[in-house]
């Protein structure tokens, strides 16, 4: 089963590369780009049975490793 | 009298000579290098995690070094109120471990600084600044890409009361300014403690700033005091 996970900071931590990226789009005239947040994205492989427990499995690899609760969330989603 | 230090080597540490040359050559007390795979400290008064690229700064900084074998160990020590001090990317190591609290982001402005900043001394109840004076100014160099201080205000706010604040950015004159902020970090902050006030982590080197040929040796006052806390401790080995 394969797992996507994304990882994005929390919209209180300030992302200067995403602040960058957004200034360079504006300095390219993308004026309808008001705002860019860059993250990280994952595919697991995984080993489970059942949806619900891919995604459990995902979740706390996303707990222990993938993300860093101090500064990011994470979303998941499961291919069946 | 001899205190050991114990230098612990992870996959892309580079500052781990540098400590070792700090505690052996220029303190003359005796130090060794521990690999990461290594499950025991040996016996080590002191702990230091160097600075460097552990794991080439795969998924974030010092976050793979924080599942190293010899990190059990580590937090050990640390839980029975050993002096242990993080530089740099050791700085960063002990955020992802949550023996510190936070985490450094990336440098506000996205470049890597190499420079000599001054930072001042807050508080001077902790093993690594009991031999400084508080509101001391350092001259030390600092050498990162991912220096940006961060933690919820929650967090600021009880390390404030906390006294945990450890070193600060300021100018020569000791004053806490934005332009004496290298990269970001909220509240200028270089350095904090852990509760137990023996864990250390700061972004400055002082391990480079022990020789006047370097530049500074405003740095030698953090390993003297580890050696004048664990003397006072009774901790030295004859």
């Amino acid at each position: 089963m394969k797992a996507r996970v994304f990882v994005t900071l929390k919209p209180s931590v300030f992302d200067p590369q995403g602040r960058a990226i957004t200034e360079s789009l504006h300095s390219m005239s993308y004026a309808g780009v008001s705002d860019v947040r860059q993250g990280k994205y994952f595919e697991l492989e995984l080993a489970a049975d059942s949806a619900a427990a891919a995604k459990a499995l995902a979740a706390e690899v996303a707990d222990k490793v993938l993300a860093n609760p101090v500064i990011e969330s994470y979303r998941i989603e499961i291919d069946e | 009298m001899s205190i050991k230090f114990a230098v612990i080597v992870f996959p892309g540490s580079n500052c781990d000579h540098d400590a070792y040359h700090a505690a052996k050559h220029v303190l003359g007390h005796e130090a060794e290098f521990i690999w990461h795979k290594e499950t025991s400290l040996k016996g080590a008064d002191v702990v230091i995690l160097p600075g460097g690229f552990s794991y080439g700064d795969y998924l974030r900084t010092g976050a793979i070094a924080q599942f190293s074998p010899v990190m059990t160990a580590v937090r050990e020590f640390a839980a029975t109120g050993g002096p242990l001090l993080g530089i740099c990317n050791g700085f960063q190591v002990l955020c992802e471990t949550r023996l510190l609290p936070g985490a450094l982001l990336r440098n506000k402005d996205l470049k890597f600084h190499c420079e000599h900043v001054r930072v001042r001394v807050e508080q001077t109840d902790t093993p690594f600044t009991a031999r400084a004076s508080v509101g001391q100014v350092l001259n030390l160099p600092i050498a990162h890409g991912e220096g940006n201080y961060f933690a919820d205000e929650a967090t600021l706010t009880a390390l404030e009361s906390s006294r945990r604040i450890i070193f600060r950015y300021c100018d020569a004159e000791g004053r806490v300014t934005d332009s004496a902020n290298p990269n970001g970090s909220l509240r200028n902050i270089a350095g904090i403690c852990s509760e137990g006030r023996n864990v250390v982590g700061l972004m400055p080197h002082p391990e480079r700033a022990c020789e006047s040929p370097l530049g500074s040796e405003d740095g030698l006052v953090l390993f003297d005091s580890v050696v004048s806390s664990l003397a006072a401790r009774g901790a030295l080995t004859a």
